[in-house]
């Protein structure tokens, strides 16, 4: 109970907070866009039998707020750039997600649960898209409708040869046998798709893992025990060539004795437990380097994200220079 | 002093034992949050001295003779972004500054999008001189991961046909010349997972028989597992935002030094910035990790003290 | 003939991509091997929407305890698929303006990039900067230094935390040059290229030679595990 009441103190001095800075100076968290008229002419060509046309539209810039004060200061009734409604709304709603995703740290609750509905629905639509105009438009379509995609989509698809083609409709009808996976009496036929995929990623990683990773990697290990290291005029350099040559013999003891506590079909005895063991303290190690290394990749995550509440939503703080009074800096007097 | 299985543990000890896990995870709220205020408000930001990895990305660069193509592999997404966009910056920066040509492309959706971003933030902006097509290009996104890179080893044009504002690859003049990748002598690849620095690794630069250098901006999860790589099938790395940082400050002093008087604005700061925060929470890890032990070891006295 | 198929296709796609490697002849098959399994793969994509559209609206039509939550996944579900289908929003590409789909539907001002831009990004990245909170919380209660292991994960821990930030260089600054390479900002370095290559190269190699073995196996038929039950020979 006690906790609870500090927590809600502290959440309440976040919102007084937010409040305050929503109130103060140039206020938070709004985007502008400058307009940039587009103007396409098109010819006219006898042979496709295309009309001479013009075509406009307008595309909306995201500028820094420091451009539109600047713009508004030259000349207060101009239009060219404004305040964006809808990439306002964007960036509320990122601070909305940040804060909800953020919320389930406290405990779940239903404003986390909304963030994860709509991860889950956004993602699986995204991909989806991503599929549909990268991968089947220009190679399933393009190859089995190319005078479709050029007419509408892209005009410089090629024509592809009879194998190519071939080769499309059975990914297509590939594709059809993987979808019935959904219906319960054709399920069977899904695993002639999986078949393919299973063998297609078979075939491309072992030779790629054996030449990139087990040669090269064994070669690049058995590197001099004895490194000469010689200084820029060329004299013998003592203690660089201790350094090096330790490291050279402790990659070599390194790879091999975890290897050793890899290899299972000989008992982890004798020689080859101690073997074993160096293993493991070399593993140990390897851990620490990479607890120390994603502590540092999820911090700068979560740094990027502190620094959109901050920066962008808050306006807060401004390192980049976006906006025409930095009004953080100016209430503090820094 | 209170009880604790029948022998005396301090108060201090007993407060860390039933420590609620949200008082941490506000103290590493706060760890990064300060900083990002105060670095936010002053500009300060803390030295950086390079290591030999982040050095070999400046010199892999800094060698090749000026005009050379870099190709650039854009495999990430604004997810990671907060890593990767300030190496992808930095880089892309040495490169015009150095005038080589160079020519992006994505195997992440969204990578485009980055690249587009980068070009607008670095070379639209601060090298005006450089002409889309002739200086620079950028081919977008092409769908495939291993099989784009497969092709892009013996046919360039075939993998990548149109740039991404659809213009032939053919009537491009800055890559007039290449026609497979190990064309390029140099090449960059800011990664964030697969397909990224390692199956470029696996099926580009193993495959040229060495006759393609390739450096790499990773995030922190990755670092660890491409350091084997390092330093005869990657030329170079920076890894996570300490090697963004390090090689950042590189960049901005060999800029600075050629161009005397200038200062280095604030866009090309960002991962210096974001080491500020960076301290604050490896620095709250390790006193969490103290006293979490602290609390450990009086436990397991107190526990050893109640059996004798 | 259920498995003999899938069995036969597996190790006729496997070897076309193997030769491809091998032979400059057989690398425009690998080739197309390669587009057909792109297209094979973004045609999945739609089985897994399928998927998840078919146990949303169950939930929601049953009115299941949290079918609010299914009814917006389904609702931004469709509004994604809509915005990037149909490219929303999208401005023409200006070489090819007279074309109806020209547009890039990721691009600014487009409705399907707008929804990443205010969704995607900030969910998933948030979700992924939880894990600082979580590791912290998990190194005050699960990291201690039991035994010889767990002291050699927590030093080497240590070491790069400190020796990757500027607290490095404060601590151990000052070190005498003779003694550089125990400066924790080069000694984080030395773990890094010594000790975290030898493990990371066994696990790299391991896994190669885990690899090499099972795709062997089902290029030459004796794995037929992924076909379900009772396929391992």
């Amino acid at each position: 109970m006690k906790l609870s009441k500090a927590w809600i103190v502290v959440l309440l001095v976040v919102i007084a907070l937010i409040s305050l800075r929503a109130m103060t100076g140039q206020g938070m968290g709004r985007v502008y866009v400058k307009a940039a008229p587009q103007t396409v002419e098109i010819s006219a060509d006898a042979a496709t039998g295309t009309e001479a046309k013009t075509i406009r539209w307008m595309e909306w810039h995201a500028v820094p707020p420091k451009d539109y004060t600047a713009a508004q200061a030259a000349d207060p009734a101009q239009t060219s750039i404004q305040m964006s409604w809808a990439r306002t709304i964007g960036l509320w709603m990122a601070a909305f997600f940040t804060l909800a995703i953020f919320s389930f740290m406290y405990r779940d609750n239903p404003g986390y649960r909304v963030a994860e509905a709509v991860i889950i629905g956004v993602s699986a639509a995204y991909w989806m898209v991503i599929g549909f105009w990268d991968t089947i438009v220009p190679k399933l379509l393009g190859g089995l409708t190319p005078a479709f995609v050029r007419e509408h989509i892209l005009p410089t698809q090629i024509d592809q040869s009879f194998t190519q083609n071939i080769a499309m409709w059975c990914a297509l009808a590939l594709g059809i046998m993987l979808l019935m996976r959904l219906s319960s009496k054709g399920a069977w036929i899904s695993l002639w798709p999986l078949a393919f995929i299973i063998g297609v990623t078979a075939g491309l990683k072992i030779v790629s893992h054996v030449e990139s990773d087990l040669l090269a990697q064994s070669v690049a290990t058995f590197k001099p025990l004895a490194a000469v290291q010689r200084d820029a005029s060329g004299a013998f350099d003592l203690m660089p060539t201790i350094w090096k040559s330790l490291a050279n013999i402790l990659v070599v003891v390194g790879v091999l004795c975890c290897l050793v506590y890899f290899f299972f079909s000989v008992e982890h005895k004798g020689l080859v437990g101690r073997g074993a063991r160096v293993g493991i303290w070399y593993l140990m190690i390897t851990f620490g380097a990479a607890f120390g290394f994603t502590v540092m990749g999820r911090v700068a995550l979560l740094a990027a994200r502190m620094e959109f509440l901050f920066d962008d939503w808050l306006w807060l703080i401004d390192p980049a220079g976006k906006r025409a009074v930095d009004v953080a800096a100016m209430i503090v007097g820094i | 002093m209170d009880g604790y299985g029948g022998i005396q543990v301090s108060g201090f000890v007993r407060f860390l034992e039933s420590l609620d896990r949200r008082w941490i995870y506000l103290a590493m709220a706060i760890a990064v949050a300060g900083p990002i205020i105060y670095i936010g408000l002053t500009g300060k930001t803390l030295p950086e001295t390079a290591t030999p990895a982040a050095q070999a990305v400046f010199d892999a660069i800094e060698e090749l003779p000026s005009g050379g193509h870099v190709l650039f592999s854009f495999d990430f997404d604004p997810a990671s972004g907060g890593e990767l966009i300030p190496m992808a910056t930095s880089i892309v920066r040495q490169c015009a500054a150095r005038g080589h040509k160079m020519v992006f492309i994505a195997l992440w959706p969204l990578g485009a999008q980055l690249v587009d971003e980068t070009i607008k933030r670095v070379i639209t902006a601060d090298y005006p001189h450089m002409k889309e097509g002739v200086d620079y290009i950028n081919f977008g996104y092409q769908a495939g991961n291993e099989a784009v890179m497969k092709v892009m080893l013996t046919d360039f044009a075939k993998a990548f046909p149109n740039s991404s504002n659809g213009t032939p690859t053919t009537q491009i003049p800055v890559v007039h010349g290449v026609t497979r990748a190990s064309d390029f002598p140099l090449l960059v690849t800011i990664s964030a997972g697969y397909p990224g620095a390692k199956e470029w690794i696996q099926y580009v630069v193993s495959s040229s028989g060495g006759r393609i250098k390739m450096v790499t901006g990773c995030t922190g999860v990755q670092t660890p597992q491409l350091y084997p790589y390092y330093p005869t099938q990657l030329t170079g790395m920076l890894g996570a935002i300490k090697g963004a940082a390090e090689y950042e400050s590189i960049v901005n002093d060999a800029i600075c030094k050629a161009h005397p008087g200038t200062t280095t604005p604030a866009k090309y700061l960002e991962a210096q910035r974001r080491m500020g925060p960076q301290l604050g929470a490896h620095l709250l890890m390790v006193v969490l990790i103290i006293l979490g032990n602290i609390a450990f070891f009086a436990q397991k006295r107190a526990a050893a003290g109640a059996k004798s | 003939m259920k498995r003999m198929i899938p069995m036969w296709i597996a190790i006729v796609a496997g070897f076309a991509m193997l030769f491809s490697a091998f032979f400059p002849v057989t690398e425009s098959l690998g080739e197309i091997f390669g587009d057909m399994f792109n297209v094979v793969a973004a045609i999945a994509f739609i089985l897994g929407a399928g998927s998840l559209a078919k146990i949303n609206l169950a939930k929601v039509s049953r009115r299941d305890p949290g079918w609010g939550y299914a009814a917006v996944t389904l609702a931004c579900f469709a509004l994604t698929l809509a915005a990037g289908l149909g490219k929303i929003g999208a401005a023409p590409n200006p070489k090819f303006a007279a074309l109806a789909w020209s547009g890039d539907e990721r691009a600014e001002g487009a409705l399907f990039g707008w929804i990443y831009e205010s969704a995607l990004v900030p969910i998933t990245s948030t979700m992924f900067a939880l894990l600082a909170f979580y590791v912290a919380s998990a190194a005050f209660r699960a990291f201690r230094a039991k035994n010889i292991d767990a002291i050699l994960l927590l030093s080497t821990a240590f070491i790069v935390l400190l020796g990757r930030t500027f607290a490095g260089v404060v601590l151990t600054g000052w070190f005498p040059d003779w003694a550089s390479g125990l400066r924790l900002e080069n000694f984080s370095v030395y773990i890094m290229q010594v000790f975290n290559t030898a493990g990371n190269r066994a696990i790299i190699i391991g896994i190669a030679l885990g690899v090499a073995a099972t795709s062997l196996r089902i290029l030459l038929g004796v794995d037929r595990s992924w076909m379900g039950t009772g396929g391992s020979k």
